[in-house]
């Protein structure tokens, strides 16, 4: 007895009927696969830097995201200490071990107690890096690393991520080719890097499940605070 | 009248539903069509677009009476139904009943080229003037699900009426929402399809309009036969008939 | 839980259905807000009619090569570390989850929102078996403790009132305290009921051995499983145990991310009406030896369920589906039945045309029937698939096969009969207006005819105008 695999195959074969033998079809997979060409890309986040940024802003503020602009990294810190301040927070962060978040200048607020890992079921407050930032719909890219673990987005009521402004781009289709780019190493194709997870987040948590009444932080994150850093910082 | 030098001769496809209770919806038809300049024939080999069979699943019929509307139809300019749902029938998915039958489908293309629902034959083919009707009424239009969605009428009607002296048209909440007809679905699912008229009919009453106008004779059966149940006083009438100043008659599930 | 086959009782169904008030209350929210929402945003993206056109595109090119994009799939799932188990039926696709969940000696598993665990029956089979399924997306929580089946692919518990699911919270978890206080009288604030699902499902995320989730997508190009979720539980479903195991569908897979940047501008629009879902995440194997958290096994769970034989048939479009539940949304049917009545897994027009093959014409042969052909659902389907068209060729199908009742299907073939004989036609005509014209009285309209009660239980039946048609009249005008 052929497994069900084959059959499957077999089903789907007798389906495609005489096209099945043509060669043109894996020449067209492989094709297909190897230049991923963008489908039409609508025009709203076709636009300068500076503008996609402003884009960005005021597409994630429509979905109850706050946005804390500062200056420079020295500034966040400070500004993560008022968020938590203004929600009546305690002072402890659950943060994500990464380059940037960990090289903070923390110390200046000796307050906060900084803690670097994982989400677990008691922590209320992560701050994360993102990998990106897509204008066109104020979408968070959020990837799995070493250095990213991914419950920081979920299992905290408040997740706020440090971001900067070139991170910012217009589409999705723009975000996965940094990515791309990012993960192609001269030994490996980039698809050899791909990480296990990646995430896009649009504003927090959210249902509709109870009488189709939209209510935020369903599951996942009730509130979702973003401090974007200039360009040039 | 016409923008057309030679007189258009356009054959009339009365559809069944004018045809057995509503003859006026018919000769209102005939008068907008004159009016503008046609020359109108009523072929009498005409039945029915074979719709109710189509729609039923029988094909085999469907292909044979649809053979019948094409030879009925064949030596006119155009063809014309107070309907878009028949209208529809035979533009929209006459030629695909050929597919195996290369000679047939080209006569049902022929045919489905030339045919047109009333009100888009008017406006987007004869270019017609304003209609001289007049009527003090507040009227509110139901958009046809097949005239709609097959046949993309939607403005012609609204335009001729607002060449109507006296007519104010006011629109429901969702004019384009299917009233419950659907053919044999009115009487085999009568139950869903009384619900869903009924929602029609909130929404209409709902506007304050004085007078229903429709172009398809099913919905206006529909919608009538509710709101009379309802013991509305809202007139049910076939656009048709106010485009051509013919309002005298009882409106429809009326008797005077 | 797990879904009991109704749809031969369609009519019953329905009956019921048009008595339940808070049915029709759910159903007046689907009507309302949620098809407008998608309206609004639909208009806020001027490109959003040729990114259907594009979506459709994609879906059409991957049907044309849907072995090879499947087998690239594999490929880099594999390469990633993830397994694929192919599952051509229900009871091969539940034994390969039982089967891994076992091998992880589950006791709870948490689940995401997924239609096609729905189809196999899993919950149900896993409970025989001793494994607790836990559903974690709010709606689809409400209606495990209601033991009641989806009534919508997308809002699963919309037909539950507030009052409704206040009263199944006291009754699953008398205990919960609020803030330290029990809770007493519940409140049915919606927001107060999801803090309190929130915070009950929280310790079983962490307590759950398998996280078993749907995939909108899978993408080819990487070997990613897609989901597309509000809530944020699939996430936490899928990354908080030690095994993710995600069920899906072949007609899922897609070529690229660029494929699936396209496909996300119509799926949330055309559900929600948002601009994009909360929650997009693709996962690609388990976690890396390197990564920090996530699950230490990632499977597919694959399944065929008929749809390869759907492939070169006139049903190949539904193919295309993304399950967005647009067409259900802007049903009317739907908005007088819900969900329920059609008896199966997948209800409204997209039931309808699927439906019949996947239980059978004869027990689903209501399904297409119960359509006005208004045409609004393939209006709105972001993949343009000719729904009533397929619809129609089950009532074809069913009156070849002569599954459509007898009367039924003599009526219409006598009516055609006569309509193709125009002298027969004609005469019956004669008489049958006639009489009808003699019941109206002087009243204009019939209050009750017998044999199209359907009809004249909830209308008057317009009495025709004349007892003389138009085409009679007419000869005798013109002579």
């Amino acid at each position: 007895m052929s497994s069900s695999r084959d059959r499957i195959f077999a089903t789907l074969r007798a389906g495609l009927k005489h096209t099945v033998d043509d060669p043109a079809r894996p020449a067209a997979v492989a094709e297909r696969i190897a230049s991923h060409p963008r489908n039409l890309l609508p025009q709203r986040a076709q636009l300068p830097h500076a503008e996609q940024v402003a884009l960005f802003t005021a597409k994630v503020e429509a979905l109850t995201v706050t946005v804390d602009s500062v200056a420079g990294v020295a500034d966040v810190p400070g500004r993560i200490a008022d968020y938590l301040a203004r929600h009546n927070l305690p002072s402890r962060l659950r943060v994500a071990p990464d380059p940037l978040l960990q090289s903070l200048p923390w110390s200046e607020r000796p307050m906060l107690q900084i803690d670097y890992g994982g989400g677990r079921s008691q922590d209320l407050v992560s701050v994360t890096p993102a990998f990106a930032a897509i204008a066109e719909t104020g979408t968070l890219m959020l990837q799995s690393s070493s250095t990213t673990p991914t419950t920081l987005h979920f299992v905290p009521d408040h997740h706020i991520v440090v971001l900067k402004e070139s991170q910012v781009t217009g589409t999705l289709e723009e975000a996965f080719q940094r990515l791309r780019d990012k993960l192609a190493k001269s030994d490996k194709d980039w698809v050899e890097n791909w990480p296990r997870t990646v995430n896009f987040v649009t504003g927090p948590s959210r249902t509709a499940d109870i009488e189709g009444v939209p209510v935020l932080g369903a599951h996942g994150p009730r509130r979702l605070h973003i401090v974007l850093i200039a360009d040039g910082a | 009248m016409s923008s057309i030098d030679s007189k258009p001769r356009v054959a009339l496809f009365v559809t069944c539903l004018v045809d057995l209770f509503r003859p006026s919806v018919g000769f209102a038809t005939l008068k907008l069509l004159e009016d503008a300049g046609c020359v109108v024939s009523v072929p009498e080999a005409q039945v029915c677009c074979g719709q109710p069979a189509y729609n039923s699943g029988d094909r085999k019929d469907t292909v044979a009476i649809a053979r019948q509307v094409i030879e009925a139809f064949e030596d006119y300019d155009y063809v014309v139904a107070p309907s878009g749902s028949c209208g529809g029938m035979i533009k929209d998915h006459y030629p695909a009943l050929f597919a195996a039958e290369p000679d047939w489908q080209r006569r049902a293309e022929d045919l489905s080229a030339r045919m047109f629902e009333l009100t888009s034959f008017l406006v987007d083919v004869l270019k017609a003037d304003p209609v001289a009707a007049k009527l003090e009424a507040k009227v509110t239009y139901h958009d046809s699900c097949s005239g709609l969605r097959e046949l993309g009428v939607k403005a012609q009607p609204r335009a001729l009426l607002g060449s109507v002296e006296g007519v104010e048209l006011v629109e429901m909440q969702t004019p384009e929402t299917c009233c419950g007809f659907g053919g044999t679905f009115c009487v085999k699912y009568g139950e869903v399809s009384t619900d869903i008229v009924t929602r029609k009919t909130a929404d209409i009453a709902g506007t304050g309009a004085d007078m229903l106008l429709a172009g398809d004779m099913g919905c206006l059966l529909n919608m009538a036969g509710r709101l009379k149940r309802e013991g509305s006083s809202i007139q049910v009438r076939h656009v048709a008939e106010v485009l051509a100043g013919m309002t005298d008659m009882p409106a429809i599930g009326e008797s005077k | 839980m797990s879904m009991e086959v109704t749809a031969q009782n369609f009519e019953a169904n329905a009956a019921k259905a048009l008595r339940d008030p808070n049915l029709r209350k759910a159903m007046g929210i689907i009507s309302g807000p949620m098809a407008s929402r998608r309206v609004e945003t639909a208009r806020e993206l001027p490109e959003f009619e040729a990114l259907r056109d594009e979506g459709v595109k994609i879906k059409n090119h991957v049907l044309q090569h849907i072995d090879l994009y499947l087998e690239k799939f594999e490929q880099q799932l594999t390469a990633r570390g993830g397994k694929l188990h192919w599952c051509r039926t229900p009871r091969e696709a539940r034994e390969t989850v039982l089967a891994l969940c076992r091998s992880r000696d589950a006791k709870i598993v948490t689940k995401g929102k997924s239609m096609v665990t729905e189809e196999i029956g899993l919950n149900d089979f896993l409970l025989e078996h001793g494994i607790t399924p836990v559903e974690t997306d709010l709606g689809e929580y409400i209606i495990q403790l209601a033991h009641e089946p989806p009534s919508h692919i997308i809002g699963p518990a919309l037909h539950k009132t507030r009052e409704q699911i206040a009263d199944l919270f006291e009754e699953h978890h008398p205990d919960y305290e609020l803030n330290g206080k029990k809770a007493g009288t519940r409140s049915t604030e919606p927001q107060v009921l999801v803090t309190e699902a929130r915070s009950v499902l929280r310790d079983t995320y962490f307590r759950a051995d398998v996280g078993i989730t749907g995939a909108n997508f899978l993408i080819a190009e990487t070997g990613a499983t897609v989901i597309v979720t509000n809530e944020g539980n699939g996430d936490l479903t899928q990354s908080l145990p030690k095994m993710h195991i995600a069920v899906s569908s072949i007609e899922k897979v897609i070529p690229t991310l660029e494929d699936l940047s396209t496909i996300l501008r119509v799926l949330a629009r055309s559900a929600t009406g948002q601009e994009m879902s909360c929650y997009t995440t693709l996962s690609c194997g388990p976690k890396r030896a390197e990564d920090i958290d996530g699950p230490e096994e990632f499977h597919v769970v694959l399944v065929d369920n008929g749809r390869s034989e759907m492939l070169g048939t006139a049903l190949q479009p539904l193919l295309r589906c993304i399950r967005c539940g647009a067409c259900m949304n802007n049903c009317p049917v739907y908005h007088s039945v819900g969900g329920h009545a059609y008896g199966w897994v997948y209800p409204g027009p997209i039931g309808a045309a699927l439906d019949p093959h996947m239980i059978g014409l004869e027990t689903a042969r209501h399904l297409p029937n119960a359509s006005t052909f208004c045409g609004k659902c393939e209006e709105v389907c972001p993949m343009r698939i000719p729904l009533p068209d397929i619809m129609r060729h089950w009532r074809e199908l069913a009156h070849e096969q002569q599954i459509t009742p007898p009367l039924q299907r003599w009526g219409i073939e006598a009516w055609a009969f006569a309509a193709k004989h125009p002298w027969l036609y004609r005469l019956g005509a004669r008489v049958a207006i006639a009489a009808l014209k003699l019941l109206g009285k002087d009243k204009g309209r019939i209050a009750s005819l017998p044999l199209a009660s359907g009809w004249t239980d909830g209308r008057d039946f317009p009495a025709p105008q004349s007892a003389d048609t138009f085409m009679s009249q007419y000869k005798k005008r013109s002579h």
